[in-house]
């Protein structure tokens, strides 16, 4: 039989997560028995199945892998990208380029990671970037 | 292939099928759709609810489900199944129920699922406001994507981009489904649609446009699985389960290993090898077409083009009636019916077609059918191959 309490003050991998959003900084993970990167926090490695893993900061670079615009009336906000964006670290997820206009966001695109924190509460987009 | 898959083979055939209320039935719930499609689909098999002893249903909304339908329809049964894995669970369903019938844990399955997202009053612009809630995925929401439009719309902007698929290709899924739907009196949309007016129609989550998108329509189905040895002796043709089989790799569209590969090339693998067939052989297909890059992707990995050619493959009325390939004969989620989950639709119409009684839509002489449902974000799919008595 395994049984673990949870110790006063512990939280899951997805509120610490947060947490650190919502203090402006991105964090990612990455098993220490498999080497390789998971996103999004996970409490176990879906690679290997292990338990082994730490908080890493990326790099923030990152690539356009598919793109949508999500047409929105005016009064819902307008048009809106949304893109899955891969990280250079090897890990995707979904985002969006938030420095151009939904149209112009292309496949290949070179992309850097920025939180917005809006109403306390942080967030992961991408800002395009040149020569990166 | 294990030998007990292996001699599943044909153990079972579908023995009644039925469809309520397709298109829209203002004024009914979707139990009432679910249990007019049942009774119909029962008498359909020569049978009595009270022979029905394996219930296999699922609901977009009802965590429970099984238990209500249970009750309306006065069933006993000692196999029950309420797996829910989106649209493609009545498909997914098969395989346990083979397995229950040949255990002798139950002798007759009633698979059935009835929805009025179309006209109900809470219906499903609200079922989709209540996802965050219910079903979250705390990753994706706050990017607010249309779903499920956009999480297809990403999987097609990724095809076009490796294949130089185009817009006009997908575009010609849906006039081929509509085409096909002309000729279905049950079709919802019968009206003639062209490329242009699927190229010219309202954009939803680019690349697709609202005529790249199925149906929202009400509609109720139902079908019968008994032993094949039993549906011999029941009035309908037998159409026997030669293969089954469901994968799943990914629930949302950001952990999809491959926007361009779907776990149909899994489930379609072993479906074939349980079979004993591959897609050479299959007379008939019908593929959950909830979006026009759907099909495509299916054509791909169920092995009827390579890899990336599916836009080149189904350009020209080459799935569309008098094209090389049938696909989608009913007029599919596109043009036929989609009541939320369309799977066991595309089930139906395929045991339809091998029993020879689609009129003017029938593909000639069908003797081996694939249906294959799709469920989620391109995230759970199950493949049947069926067949007649000539195919076992």
């Amino acid at each position: 039989m395994t049984t673990t309490p949870v110790k006063e003050g512990a939280t899951g991998v997805q509120a610490f997560h947060q947490a650190e959003l919502d203090a402006g900084r991105f964090l990612i993970q990455r098993c220490t028995d498999c080497g390789k990167h998971v996103y999004y926090p996970r409490e176990s490695c879906p690679h290997c199945g292990g338990a082994a893993l730490e908080w890493k900061t990326p790099s923030g670079l990152g690539t356009v892998h598919a793109v949508t615009t999500a047409r929105r009336k005016p009064a819902e906000g307008g048009d809106l990208n949304v893109s899955l964006i891969d990280l250079d670290e090897g890990v995707r997820l979904m985002s969006r380029v938030d420095n151009l206009p939904p149209a112009a966001v292309r496949i290949g695109q070179r992309v850097k990671a920025r939180v917005q924190v809006k109403d306390g509460r942080g967030l992961v987009v991408f800002d395009a970037a040149e020569g990166l | 292939m294990s030998d007990t898959l292996n001699s599943l083979r044909g153990s079972a055939a579908i023995a009644g099928v039925a469809t309520f209320g397709c298109g829209e039935a203002p004024g009914f719930t979707d139990m009432e759709l679910l249990a007019r499609s049942a009774r119909a689909a029962v008498a359909d098999a020569g049978l009595k609810m009270s022979d029905i002893d394996g219930l296999c249903t699922a609901s977009a909304s009802a965590v429970m489900w099984s238990m209500p339908v249970i009750e309306y329809l006065g069933l006993n049964p000692r196999y029950i199944d309420g797996t829910m894995i989106g649209g493609s669970s009545f498909i997914a369903h098969l395989l346990p129920a083979m397995h229950a019938i040949r255990s002798g844990q139950c002798s007759a399955v009633l698979v059935c699922y009835g929805s009025v997202q179309r006209t109900s009053t809470f219906g499903r612009k609200e079922v989709v406001s209540l996802r965050p809630f219910l079903d979250p995925q705390p990753y994706e929401h706050p990017y607010q994507p249309m779903l499920p439009v956009s999480a297809y719309a990403l999987a097609a902007s990724r095809h076009m981009h490796q294949f130089g698929t185009t817009r006009a290709q997908l575009a010609d899924v849906a006039v081929a489904a509509r085409a096909w739907a002309r000729l279905n009196p049950e079709a919802f949309m019968r009206e003639p649609l062209t490329r242009e007016d699927v190229l010219g129609a309202r954009m939803v989550s680019d690349p697709l446009s609202v005529r790249d998108c199925c149906l929202v329509t009400d509609g109720g189905g139902a079908y019968v699985l008994v032993s094949a040895e039993r549906a011999k002796d029941l009035p309908r043709k037998p159409v026997y389960v030669l293969g089954n089989a469901t994968a799943v790799w990914n629930r949302q569209i950001s952990s999809m290993p491959d926007l361009t590969v779907t776990s149909a090339s899994q489930s379609g693998r072993e479906a074939y090898a349980m079979a004993g067939l591959s897609a050479k052989d299959i007379d008939v297909v019908q593929l959950y077409d909830a979006f026009t890059i759907n099909t495509l992707l299916f054509l791909e990995d169920l092995g009827f083009c390579p890899k990336g050619e599916g836009g080149r493959f189904v350009a020209d009325g080459a799935i569309a009636p008098g094209g090389k390939l049938p696909v989608n004969t009913n007029g599919g989620g596109l043009s036929c019916v989609h009541p939320g989950m369309y799977g066991i639709f595309a089930l139906i119409e395929a045991v339809r077609q091998l029993r020879g009684e689609c009129g003017e839509r029938q593909v000639p002489g069908a003797r081996t059918a694939i249906a294959h449902g799709n469920g989620g974000m391109l995230s759970s799919q199950a493949t049947a191959i069926l067949g007649t008595e000539d195919a076992l």
